[in-house]
């Protein structure tokens, strides 16, 4: 079936949101769809931001009703994450940085965490499908006579420091939720086709072939790093995505709490215990108190009013104060420090401090965040740096948190130290839109892109992929035979293309799963596939879940050794595909699927 | 807890089928509300209660108009008024837009041409248009209230439920 419209979805940590433009309209521009949401018991409201919550009723709850469905007995959107802070272990919050956390199984019921034994809980990947089949129900109310998102084109965003086993979990969600035709897109990519779709054709007047645009995003949970270069390209002007950073969970929210817990801090000197509710009302209180002064520089500071939690207002209320030193100090200093370039996050692994949980960045300063990502990617004289580093020479900014002016000056005036003590330029600002909706917008844009309608940024994969093989040598008693990486996928693979075969066999016993180490990097983008490392520096090659191989019986005997090699290709949702040929197959081409997210141990059902 | 059309799908999805059944839109249950014998009255009714349960949500307007207030402080007000001016006025903001009646400025002198709802006369009222004076208050006007959809069987007149902690 021919799609009517493109659907641009921003699938967030914190929020979610959605646009719509028409594919019948030439002239056709990108308007965001608000999403009908419970936004309190009983009622119902469009919102524009869906908040990336789950929470689950009750037994003592009536039903969660929706105009749509007046039996459903869970909900997600606004009135999740503000029930979810009266009942914590009944909501899901993160679901997107569960996906792409490799260490727990992620098609296996994990969520909530700590869930009560009447919750029946839910796999990271099903959480992502009821956010979309919600935004699907949602779209299907407010645009009764275009039908489903089923019958639209669908560009999902997902971070650019998505590894291809995340890619995978999403479409999966996304096909789960019917989404037939769907298309992957980097959100810092997003970000910057929604800056195109503002400024409309002006956008090549801002850039000159040479640019190198430096693209940060901060959202609620998540910073994400991406480099995009204006090339020369057949006599006009092109757009390259050269460089992506790794998977940061560190955003907004970790800034919201930090001043909560320095607000905190304070009360309880004075003898004022706050209990969770409290800190709860603490956090959000001092981000309305942290907006004010960032946007109000003649403040020195703001009361923060912890209402009480009975019906007796006064008396009750604990007043604090949130002084304009504070955020500069906690938020600035501590977020945002004006650092060397050289001065790189502190890699220090946080050891017992939960069991099960995400791997949060251990350093919450992001220039320092951000000095490695140049470091790596822009700075040729850093260890480990790429071929053709370049300064940056523009910053597009997105994501809630670089609304705040002083936010941004800092991370200009700390980008523009670093060039300057290089001899380079100033980075130049350009002028974004809305922060907040940018991302949807741009996919929804990029939809468009997809039917030549504007210019695509290009770029491929953004890491080279290689499975772990052991070196062949003898084995010695207590140590692990070395392992050698092979490249299987060339870093920039462009989507519908296929990687060279790599000459090396791989030997699989039939009938048996075989799981192979995988590793990627999104630094070394000349290694061929067929190259095998022996050696690589530290942190050049990231070790991701591993990767899993079965072939069938089907016309040999159990047992046999079969000779197989690995070829890549990108499908064209923009997931990576991984399949094994036969060297000598028993009917013609004879090839399996690799598993890129392999099911951890034996969970049962998924 | 759910349906089964997650779990369905992906039965589907793992078998290698793009079922194109699965993903035709499922008839959702309609809305079952049981509609009450009242009928306009109770409608405006519940736009007011609901107008009462945003105030008190996001601003304990309820809270603090029931407190007696006279053996408490000035400051202790002071501290509880930011809490219902702050939520009090993103309830209104979010749901209702609010413009002045007149955009001159308060104490300003003002001539009506004529006689209208908009502006009501206050002290000498006597004569006939056109009307001089001075603009004491300049008028607010509802242009436009979103309010939540009622949807279930959500009792509206709890403006607040009582709350029990459960340890």
């Amino acid at each position: 079936m021919s799609a009517k419209f493109v659907v641009g979805i921003d699938l967030g940590t914190t929020h979610s949101a959605l646009a719509v433009a028409d594919l019948g309209d030439t002239d056709a521009r990108v308007s965001v769809l608000e999403i009908e949401q419970l936004v309190a018991a009983g009622a119902v409201a469009k919102r524009a931001l869906l908040p990336s919550f789950l929470y689950f009723a009750h037994e003592s709850e009536p039903a969660l009703s929706l105009p749509w469905d007046s039996e459903r007995r869970f909900c997600v959107g606004e009135f999740a994450r503000s029930r979810g802070a009266e009942a914590p272990q009944r909501v899901i919050s993160s679901a997107k940085s569960w996906l792409s956390y490799g260490g727990v199984d992620r098609r296996a019921g994990t969520l909530p965490l700590g869930a009560p034994e009447d919750i029946e809980k839910i796999s990271p990947v099903e959480t992502s499908f009821r956010f979309l089949d919600h935004l699907n129900e949602a779209f299907r109310a407010a645009r009764p006579g275009d039908g489903d998102l089923s019958a639209q084109e669908v560009v999902l965003t997902v971070p650019a420091s998505f590894d291809a086993g995340a890619r995978d979990l999403t479409v999966e969600a996304a096909l789960a939720a019917g989404f037939e035709q769907v298309t992957l897109l980097e959100e810092p990519q997003a970000a910057l086709y929604a800056w195109i779709e503002h400024n409309g054709d002006a956008w090549r007047s801002h850039l000159r072939a040479g640019d190198r645009v430096l693209v940060i995003d901060i959202g609620g949970g998540t910073t994400d790093f991406s480099l995009i270069d204006a090339v020369e390209q057949d006599g006009s002007l092109g757009l390259s995505r050269v460089a992506v950073g790794d998977h940061i969970l560190l955003g907004g929210d970790n800034m919201d709490l930090a001043l909560a817990h320095v607000v905190g801090q304070a009360l309880a000197e004075q003898g004022k215990e706050l209990d969770r509710f409290q800190l709860g009302a603490l956090a959000h209180a001092c981000r309305a108190g942290k907006e004010k002064l960032l946007s109000d520089a003649s403040l020195e500071q703001v009361a923060v009013v912890l209402p009480s939690r009975g019906s007796q207002l006064l008396g009750g209320s604990i007043r604090g104060e949130l002084r304009r030193e504070q955020v500069e100090r906690y938020l600035l200093d501590g977020f945002f420090p004006a650092v060397a370039a050289t001065e790189l996050p502190k890699a220090r692994p946080r050891a017992g401090l939960t069991q099960v949980g995400l791997p949060y960045a251990s350093d919450p300063a992001i220039t320092k965040h951000l000095a490695a990502f140049l470091a790596r990617h822009a700075f040729a004289d850093a260890a480990g740096g790429a071929t053709d580093a370049r300064p940056p020479t523009a910053i597009l900014f997105n994501g809630g948190v670089l609304k705040a002016d002083i936010l941004r000056a800092r991370v200009i005036d700390t980008l523009n130290g670093w060039l300057e003590q290089r001899g380079s330029a100033k980075a130049r600002v350009l002028p974004g839109e809305d922060l907040d909706l940018a991302v949807a917008r741009g996919a929804a844009y990029y939809g468009l892109v997809r039917h030549g309608r504007g210019l695509r940024i290009r770029g491929g994969t953004a890491r080279a992929y290689y499975v772990g093989i052991e070196s062949p040598m003898p084995a010695l008693p207590g140590l692990e035979p070395p392992v050698f990486a092979l490249c299987v996928a060339p870093f920039g693979m462009e989507e519908g293309t296929s990687a060279a075969l790599p000459p090396q066999e791989l030997f699989v016993v039939v009938g048996e799963p075989v799981t192979f180490r995988f590793f990627g990097s999104s630094t070394r983008r000349s290694d061929a596939a067929g190259s095998v490392l022996e050696r690589w520096r530290p942190g050049e090659l990231e070790e991701l879940p591993k990767i899993e191989l079965i072939l069938p019986a089907a016309g040999r005997s159990a047992g046999d050794v079969v000779a197989v090699h690995l070829q890549a290709s990108v499908t064209a949702i923009g997931t990576l595909k991984l399949e094994a040929i036969a060297q000598t197959p028993l009917v013609a081409d004879e090839r399996w699927q690799i598993e890129l997210s392999v099911r951890h141990g034996s969970s049962g059902e998924a | 807890m759910f349906d089964g059309r997650y779990a369905a799908r992906v039965l589907q999805l793992q078998g290698g089928q793009a079922s194109s059944a699965a993903a035709q839109p499922v008839e959702l249950p309609k809305q079952s509300v049981d509609e009450p014998e009242t009928q306009a009255a109770s409608r405006s009714n519940e736009a007011a209660l609901q107008l009462l349960t945003l105030l008190q949500r996001e601003g304990r307007f309820v809270d603090f108009v029931q407190q007696d207030l006279a053996s408490f402080a000035d400051a202790d007000i002071g501290a509880a008024a930011r809490v219902v001016h702050e939520g009090c006025r993103r309830a209104l903001r979010s749901h209702a837009k609010v413009v002045s009646v007149r955009s001159e400025a308060e104490g300003s002198p003002l001539t009506l041409e004529r006689a209208s709802e908009d502006v009501k006369l206050v002290g000498n009222v006597a004569g006939s248009a056109p009307f001089r004076g001075v603009l004491r208050h300049k008028g607010w006007r509802v242009e436009e209230l979103t309010l939540p959809t009622v949807v279930g069987t959500h009792d509206s007149r709890l403006v607040a439920p009582a709350e029990l902690e459960l340890p």
